[in-house]
């Protein structure tokens, strides 16, 4: 503690270099952060699905519609507590500029099956009651600043036109993967004005034991094997996780965007640290003259790199977890739960730790090994 | 008795494949209490020795005994706390850290002892006020004169009260007055305080301030001259 005045005092040398440089720190293990935390938030997204949902899907795509019909069939097979159906609308409101994602679903199973979506009983009881209703979540209400009881028209991109909704119920999801900027509608209103003989984007099926899911997966692809639209069975978890392979380049392309910035700014660091020990040679000198040990004038040099990363790491690190905390951020819906986590804040202080040591090593080691007398004719 | 004892010294340094020899033999004796002035012309190995006598430069033979201890043995950090504990150091210019306070400077050497903040700044405080700059603590470096900024140095070399005090060309950067100033403030330290000093200089009047005036060229000691307190 008797050295931090010292080192405080070369710290403020060059306010401006030291200040840009705890800057580029913050900077670098912020950018860190939030990649990572993207990555982690796809990887959560993948993992979340109830073990006892199935999830049935066209066999040969998702965007591939299936009958309604086959709510009937699929109910009555062995094992299979109740089937809900969704599909995927596609919705913009206002100037289209903030996305959310916008569901058809079968209301009262949809909700049965998801009690994740939680909704007080007298909104629910409204949804079910009005065809033109919608659920949303409170996010999206808050950012576009609607209302319970609001009439709200959003523009379909895939299935066009002006759509109505009378907002009916404000849900709050019980886990942070599932988005809370979604606005759910009901299905068979959806079907009704587009005249399509009834379809839908997927099933889920809700069934009773989970180490039925395989056999069941089978029991429904072969019992459609042969119909106009097959069918592809897998676990909730094992659909979400298909979507999550849709990013799995960009989890590598943000791991690598993440290192490329922690490495350039570890250069940035070592070069300021360097010329900050390479303008006090004379003063190197001084106090090796005075006693300093190589071994305490290495220790200084250190601490000074390990005070601008500790700074840059508070701020870039915190700042991170705080800012996308407080403003509840979720990438426009993309990203639910987008929270820095703390194997990802122990990380990047693991990372700071290297930046501080890979920075600060060289003019240490130059420091102390830097000869009393050859440091003395930056003196004399 | 010989404060200092120096023993059939060599000191040779290379520039690039040439080989240049600063002392061939060097033998000096300097007494405890005494005020030596070290004159000679440039390269004569003036600042050679006195970096010698403070282990900021090893020779290349023989031996150089400082208070009891022999200098040329030590490891390296065996020097450093060796030279906190003996050894007070002014040069000729940027002596001091610009960026810490008058007080800060001197109170360097104290950081290396086991003294508390307290006895800290009661020392500081002594060692400035026999400067005559108790006024100017909290003063940086730029905000000093010339003069000052060498008794700020001087302070800094005798505040851990130091068994021998070493300075290179201290009035070498100075004015006629500021240098008086300092000369007259070494008299004091040596005549009052006991303090054995060795200074380094071109300056015949400042020589003229010690009690002992040696001559070296080109590594030779070629005169010795008892000027009388």
């Amino acid at each position: 503690m008797r050295y931090l005045p010292l080192v405080l005092a070369n710290l403020g040398r060059h306010k401006r270099r030291t200040f840009l440089t705890a800057t580029s720190v913050a900077l670098a293990l912020f950018l860190f952060a939030s990649l990572r935390t993207v990555v982690t938030t796809i990887a959560a997204g993948a993992q979340f699905g109830s073990a006892r949902r199935l999830v049935v899907t066209n066999a040969t795509g998702i965007v591939f519609p299936l009958p309604l019909a086959y709510a009937g069939r699929l109910r009555a097979l062995p094992g299979v507590q109740a089937v809900s159906w969704a599909n995927w609308f596609g919705g913009r409101y206002g100037d289209g500029k903030r996305f959310f994602a916008t569901f058809a679903v079968d209301p009262a199973s949809y909700l049965d099956m998801y009690p994740e979506i939680r909704l007080p009983p007298e909104q629910r009881e409204a949804f079910l009651r009005e065809r033109t209703s919608a659920i949303v979540g409170k996010r999206l209400l808050d950012v576009f600043g609607w209302r319970l009881g609001q009439d709200v028209t959003v523009q379909g991109t895939i299935f066009g036109g002006d759509w109505t909704f009378t907002i009916r119920g404000v849900y709050t999801p019980s886990d942070r993967v599932i988005n809370d900027d979604m606005l759910i509608f009901r299905h068979d209103y959806f079907d009704e004005r587009l005249q399509r003989g009834g379809i839908v984007g997927w099933y889920i099926l809700q069934i009773a034991n989970p180490d039925d899911a395989a056999g069941i997966a089978k029991l429904v692809d072969d019992q459609f094997k042969n119909s106009s639209a097959a069918t592809k069975t897998g676990t909730e978890q094992a659909f979400n996780a298909s979507f999550a392979t849709m990013w799995g380049n960009v989890s590598l392309l943000m791991n690598t965007i993440g290192m490329a910035v922690v490495f350039a700014i570890l250069l940035v660091t070592a070069n300021a640290m360097m010329m900050s020990a390479r303008e006090r040679t004379g003063e190197v000198a001084v106090l090796k003259t005075i006693g300093f040990s190589d071994r305490r004038l290495f220790g200084l040099v250190m601490l000074e790199a390990g005070v601008i990363t500790l700074v840059g790491a508070v701020l870039g690190l915190g700042g991170a977890k705080l800012l996308y905390r407080a403003t509840n951020f979720s990438g426009a819906g993309f990203l639910p739960g987008f929270d820095v986590s703390g194997a990802t804040l122990a990380l990047g202080g693991v990372i700071a730790l290297l930046l501080m040591l890979a920075s600060g090593l060289v003019p240490a080691v130059r420091a102390a090994r830097l000869p009393v007398v050859q440091a003395l004719r930056h003196v004399e | 008795m010989a404060l200092v004892q120096i023993r059939d010294v060599y000191k040779s340094f290379h520039r690039d494949t040439q080989r240049i020899d600063v002392f061939t033999g060097l033998s000096l004796d300097i007494a405890e209490g005494s005020f030596t002035a070290l004159m000679g012309p440039s390269g004569s190995g003036k600042s050679t020795l006195l970096n010698l006598i403070a282990g900021l430069d090893r020779p290349t033979s023989g031996t150089i005994e400082v208070a009891g201890s022999q200098v040329q043995s030590m490891t390296a950090g065996q020097l450093a706390a060796w030279r906190a504990r003996h050894i007070g150091f002014v040069f000729q210019q940027l002596n001091l850290l610009p960026v810490l306070t008058a007080y800060q400077n001197v109170e360097l050497p104290l950081l290396l002892t086991r003294l508390a903040k307290s006895q800290r700044e009661e020392r500081v405080r002594v060692a400035l006020g026999v400067v005559g700059l108790d006024d100017r603590i909290h003063h940086y470096p730029r905000q000093l004169s010339g003069g000052q900024e060498q008794r700020v140095a001087i302070a800094r070399a005798i505040v851990a009260d130091p068994t021998l005090i070493l300075l290179d060309e201290p009035t070498g950067q100075l004015d006629a007055k500021s240098s008086q100033e300092v000369l007259a403030l070494l008299r004091r330290l040596n005549g009052e305080f006991g303090k054995t000093i060795v200074i380094v200089t071109h300056d015949a009047h400042a020589a003229e301030q010690a009690k002992t005036v040696l001559h070296l060229e080109k590594g030779v000691l070629i005169e010795r001259a008892a000027v009388g307190a």
